[in-house]
């Protein structure tokens, strides 16, 4: 036997005891490793991603009940190899630009204004997105995880941009504002002013307690229904300004070019249309016989609230509506639930949503059909790029209780 | 009384033309944050827009540009730009920029994104990651030159500064359209 293993193993079993020692004194410790482990059972785990510019978490949105999401499982996309260290005495708000009033704004300046605190979903613009559809590296966690896990539903806490943007005595002819954050990659978005002061928070509180640094410590941008990039994390300059900046990020990789625009792309997209998706059972995990089922997910939309949420269980034949559960919260995660009695028979099971603007979730054919394109394309290689892709989850069922994601199969 | 109007009044005249020029309504909460005077504002205000206003005196050659790239940029990006860490800085070549299709991932800034303004804005201000910020107006306008040249935007001899950035025409200048639903959204399904 190779002696450094052995040691290994020895040293192991050294820390184990010592583990199950200190565990005595307090919780009992089940199983040979203390760290697989918790207090409260077995947690749930974020999908994972690093790269040299860009550090990505996948909300495990099979693994939570309820529409909040705790906050080191909130889903992230940083565009460094690092977050930034922010002293919070130190940090300050500026509002310049075309004010009448350039202001600056310490953490205590902030929180001494009135306060809001508001529930939220955030979504990354390139969730779902096809590309990831057949990943199956482990530590990207489950399908639903890392296909749909780039969004997250918390409470907001914070003062009204627009409560700020009245103080600095916004002029007459400003129609943009562009943000710029504290970390190393200068994180920059644009932002209309109109939904600048209608309901976007600059956010120091995050389900209770202070904003993880993941999630922007000190403050952060909060823009309801939007997608995600525009809540700018880390938010230190905030600049009014009279056109769209269309700074590095925003045009370069939050935009895309699509075939109904003859190739073009458009310099922003804002709103999230309605999206839902079953969260369990889903791809990955197993229906341990016939019976009862209960189909649970989450619904949102960018417009405001969800007034319908509809399952299928037969591929999308028929639809029965779902249970949405209180609070039912405009711009937040919406969850439902369907009562199911599963047959043993193989089975496709998908959900749909309406928002309280009307409008109803995609198939994959709609949106391909409305975007221009042909379903020949999603088996391209490379896949064409796709943003705010909203097109409805199916989940097939085997007979033997496995389940797959065949959305583009 | 008389007294106090006294010293009321000349403070009400000149607070009349200050009223009338106002744009916007008065503070709501003025005993919270600090105002910034214009050289607060410009030590630290340095986002560049399209048109490049707000851009600083300077200039850099393709040449220079190679130097500058050398020293602080290859690590990451490789040799000019190709075989880095990350996606690479150059498609197409001299005098001959890549014009689509963008509907996977064959982009890079210069070849995509519409305004000149928005590399040196990026690179001014986000490069390189180790400490962002830290090089000098020429540098960046001559990083910028290096890398418009190699991706077929402008001639070898063309010299980068405040007045001929902005005029570069990008290739995929009229690439965009304006975003949809405009906002406030038109009565049109916001996924469109």
């Amino acid at each position: 036997m190779d002696p450094n293993r052995s040691n290994r193993r020895g040293f192991l079993r050294q820390t184990a005891a010592l583990a199950g020692v200190a565990a005595g004194a307090g919780w009992a410790v089940k199983g040979q490793s203390a760290h697989a482990q918790h207090v409260h059972g077995e947690p749930p785990r974020r999908g994972a991603r690093y790269r040299v510019d860009h550090m990505t978490h996948y909300t495990p949105l099979q693994d939570y009940a309820g529409i909040i999401t705790p906050a080191p499982l909130h889903f992230m996309q940083q565009h460094s190899s690092e977050f930034p260290e922010i002293d919070p005495q130190q940090h300050r708000l500026t509002i310049h630009g075309m004010v009448d009033r350039p202001l600056s704004f310490s953490m205590a300046d902030l929180k001494q204004l009135p306060s809001v605190s508001r529930i939220h979903f955030l979504e990354c613009h390139g969730n779902s997105s096809p590309a990831i559809h057949g990943s199956d590296d482990p530590i990207l966690g489950l399908p639903v995880q890392f296909i749909h896990g780039m969004t997250s539903c918390s409470e907001w806490s914070g003062v009204l941009l627009s409560v700020l943007l009245n103080e600095a005595g916004v002029q007459a002819k400003a129609s943009w504002l562009v943000s710029e954050g504290g970390d190393a990659g200068k994180f920059t978005h644009t932002l209309p002013l109109a939904k600048a002061m209608e309901d976007v928070i600059v956010a120091y509180g995050q389900n209770g307690e202070p904003l993880r640094v993941e999630q922007g410590y000190p403050i952060r941008l909060v823009v309801p229904g939007w997608e995600a990039p525009s809540s700018v994390k880390y938010v230190k300059h905030i600049k009014v300004v009279d056109q769209p900046y269309m700074t590095w990020n925003e045009s370069m990789n939050h935009s895309v070019s699509r075939p109904d625009l003859g190739g073009k792309a458009r310099w922003y997209h804002f709103q999230f249309g309605p999206k839902s998706v079953i969260t369990r059972p889903s791809a990955g995990l197993n229906i341990p016989g016939r019976g009862y089922v209960q189909i649970t997910g989450l619904a949102w939309s960018g417009a405001g609230t969800v007034t319908k949420v509809e399952v299928s269980t037969d591929g999308g034949r028929s639809w029965k509506e779902a249970k949405r559960h209180a609070p039912v919260l405009p711009k937040a995660h919406t969850r439902f639930t369907f009562d199911w009695a599963w047959d043993g028979q193989e089975a496709v099971i998908q959900s749909r949503c309406t928002d309280e603007a009307g409008e109803v979730q995609p198939s994959l054919a709609e949106l391909t059909k409305h975007w221009g394109m042909d379903a020949a394309d999603w088996k391209k290689n490379p896949l064409p790029r796709a943003i705010h892709f909203n097109a409805i989850q199916p989940w097939k069922i085997a007979r033997d209780g496995s389940i797959s994601d065949v959305l583009f199969a | 009384m008389s007294c106090s109007l006294k010293f009321l009044l000349p403070a009400m005249i000149a607070a009349i033309p200050l009223a009338v020029l106002a744009q916007s309504p008065p503070r709501a909460y003025p005993n919270v944050g600090t105002p910034l005077s214009e050289a607060d504002i410009q030590s630290f205000d340095r986002m560049i827009g399209p048109e490049g206003k707000e851009l600083p005196p300077g200039h850099g050659t393709v040449k220079e540009g190679a130097d500058v790239f050398a020293r602080r940029c290859e690590i990451c990006h490789g040799r000019n730009g190709e075989n880095g860490l990350i996606r690479s800085l150059v498609i197409g070549s001299p005098g001959k920029p890549y014009r689509g299709p963008f509907y996977g991932d064959e982009r890079n800034g210069p070849s995509y994104y519409p305004y000149p303004t928005i590399a040196w804005d990026y690179i001014n201000r986000a490069m390189p990651p180790s400490n962002p910020g830290s090089l000098a107006p020429n540098d960046v306008y001559a990083v910028v030159a290096f890398l418009f040249y190699w991706n077929g935007i402008i001639k070898e001899n063309d010299v980068m500064d405040e007045k001929s950035l902005p005029k570069v025409v990008m290739p995929n200048r009229n690439g965009f359209v304006p975003a949809v639903p405009v906002y406030p959204p038109e009565k049109k399904p916001s996924w469109f």
